[in-house]
């Protein structure tokens, strides 16, 4: 941490010196004049973000819920839309009672800090009708980062489907909310010591996107494979619910990306414009490359391509202009249709509706990216396009230690679990469908 | 009376319908149903998993027509069906013993 401090203070030092000097000035002069007058609430603000909620929360449900749903098989139908629904309602539990104050209150200690929030706002204490976060009331933007912590464990149920038994489901979603989701958070929005260092992350790349795909590559370790994995035809039950699943997501990204400037600004609307960008570059080289490969350009590819592009720019939104948009698409659709198909071939592992080919590698190609295509009249920050070798560095170092957290924390959950109240159903009931097996209910 | 079983393609349906109704003939039980012939099957790819499906898509056609009429059905159903391309499908005709209108209790080809 403190070398990449070293080196980014080195390559940015001109320009940190240049800061200093101009931030000097007006230090000094304060002695005489007033404090700045303290943020006020913006309406304007306030408005995007109340509906930005909204937003965020359509795209795990019903979106994401209709996205995986169309991907499994009739008989596991509902026990995805439960999987994922159950997943909303324990997150916004956990997020009132503790997990918000863990991820973005400032902890008393400046050590902890760097990895954990504090507990002032348990059970939401001491937020009122008034108080401000920024331009906009601390409830707006608690409920906004609150469907934020809803989407990351909703989004890891992909690579878990047909197999993991509702109960250790429940709880395991619970505990890694805890335990991955508000420490990762927290380092990177909440004040920890990847915000410190300096990594580049406008909605989520790393927090989000990374974190549930390796999350997901662990459960599907720990689980193993789906019965008749191979053998048995495991084609999608209904791909329009799917592609309806996709364009929900699609939607709902505007007030994911768009958002996340937690302002009605130019910094969201280039947001939003960055993210049209990459989806739509992402969707058409998937289904290319695909067209390519196998010869015919499918539904579930350009969906599938689409997200890719949607996950990928996530992290660079706030930062890239739209060319760095376009090659981030680029990248993403490709890269994340060789790791959806090729890759995960070879390696065998049963990720069933491609968690970590996703999210993780369309995740981290966003991440490091970033640091790439920077744009400093946009975000702030110059990437290595524009001479700031350092920032590719320190976008790796978030991605590795978001990585690291992640793999470790998720395997040792699953691991208690796995020896205590076991994790996958049994084959019996596999066979028979979760839905009936275990909801006692039928899609059709 | 017999029995003509016809598995035909889902599309052609329509063509066949008005193909008999043409002749004069009345009422029809359709399902939709799965099989395979010397089609077989065909080969499904979702993101590069492959899946051989060897079950298509058909529909079953039942109709019960008088046995004078047995040869004009058989050609209607034949030339509405066709598209000379494999998985056009069969007809098979068999023996009806008895028939009954339920509503006016008509028998045989009164019933038709």
């Amino acid at each position: 941490m403190k070398l990449n401090g070293l080196i980014r203070t080195a390559a940015t030092g001109a320009a940190t010196a240049a800061l200093y000097a101009w931030t000097a000035l007006p230090a000094f002069a304060q002695d005489a004049a007033p404090a700045a007058p303290p943020p006020k609430l913006d309406s304007g603000d306030t408005a995007w973000m109340l509906t930005s909620m909204a937003l965020v929360l359509m795209m795990t449900i019903p979106g994401l819920a209709l996205f995986y749903g169309g991907m499994v098989r009739k008989k596991n139908v509902l026990s995805v839309l439960m999987q994922t629904f159950v997943t909303t309602c324990l997150v916004t539990v956990l997020w009132m009672i503790v997990a918000y104050s863990l991820a973005f209150r400032t902890n008393p200690d400046d050590f902890y800090n760097a990895y954990i929030g504090g507990l002032d706002r348990v059970l939401l204490a001491g937020m009122g009708k008034d108080t401000l976060q920024g331009t906009i009331p601390e409830s707006v933007f608690m409920c906004f980062q609150m469907t934020f912590a809803i989407i990351t464990p909703a989004l890891i149920i992909g690579s878990i489907v047909d197999r993991m038994k509702f109960s250790a489901l429940v709880i395991f979603m619970s505990v890694w909310l805890i335990v991955v989701y508000a420490p990762i958070c927290h380092w990177v929005w909440g004040g920890g010591f990847l915000a410190k260092s300096g990594v580049l992350d406008f909605a989520g790349g790393t927090v989000v996107h990374i974190n549930a795909g390796i999350a997901g590559l662990v459960a599907c370790l720990m689980l193993g494979r789906r019965t008749g994995y191979k053998t048995e035809n495991m084609a999608p039950f209904n791909l329009v619910l799917t592609v309806i699943g996709a364009s929900l997501l699609w939607v709902g990204w505007f007030g994911f990306n768009a958002g996340s400037a937690v302002a009605a600004n130019g910094s969201a609307g280039m947001a939003m414009t960055v993210t049209q960008i990459a989806t739509a570059m992402a969707a058409l080289a998937w289904m290319f490359a695909e067209w390519l490969v196998h010869g015919k350009p499918s539904v579930l590819g350009i969906a599938s391509g689409a997200v890719a592009g949607l996950v990928a720019i996530t992290p660079a939104s706030g930062f890239v202009d739209p060319k760095g948009a376009l090659v981030i698409g680029a990248a993403a659709g490709v890269g994340c249709y060789i790791s959806a198909t090729g890759l995960k071939k070879l390696l065998g592992y049963d990720d069933s509706l491609d968690v970590f080919g996703v999210h993780a590698i369309g995740g981290i190609i966003g991440a490091l990216l970033t640091g790439v295509f920077a744009v400093q009249a946009i975000g702030g920050t110059a990437g290595v396009l524009e001479g700031n070798f350092a920032q590719l560095p320190i976008q790796a170092y978030g991605v590795t230690a978001t990585i690291a957290w992640d793999l470790v924390a998720t395997f040792v959950i699953l691991l208690i679990l796995k020896l205590t109240i076991g994790i996958r159903v049994s084959e019996a009931a596999e066979i028979e469908g979760l839905d009936l097996a275990l909801h006692g209910e039928t899609v059709l | 009376m017999k029995l003509i079983t016809a598995i035909i393609k889902p599309f052609k349906l329509e063509e066949v319908r008005t193909a008999l109704t043409d002749l004069g003939l009345q009422g029809m039980t359709v399902t939709e149903v799965k099989g395979y012939g010397r089609q077989k099957g065909h080969t499904e790819i979702y993101r590069g998993a492959e899946y051989a499906v060897s079950f298509l898509p058909k529909i079953k056609m039942e109709i019960v027509v008088p046995s004078a009429q047995v040869d004009k059905a058989l050609e209607a159903i034949q030339r509405a069906a066709k598209t000379g391309q494999i998985g056009d499908g069969k007809i098979f005709v068999s023996p009806i013993e008895h028939t009954v209108r339920i509503r006016t209790g008509e028998a045989d080809d009164n019933a038709l």
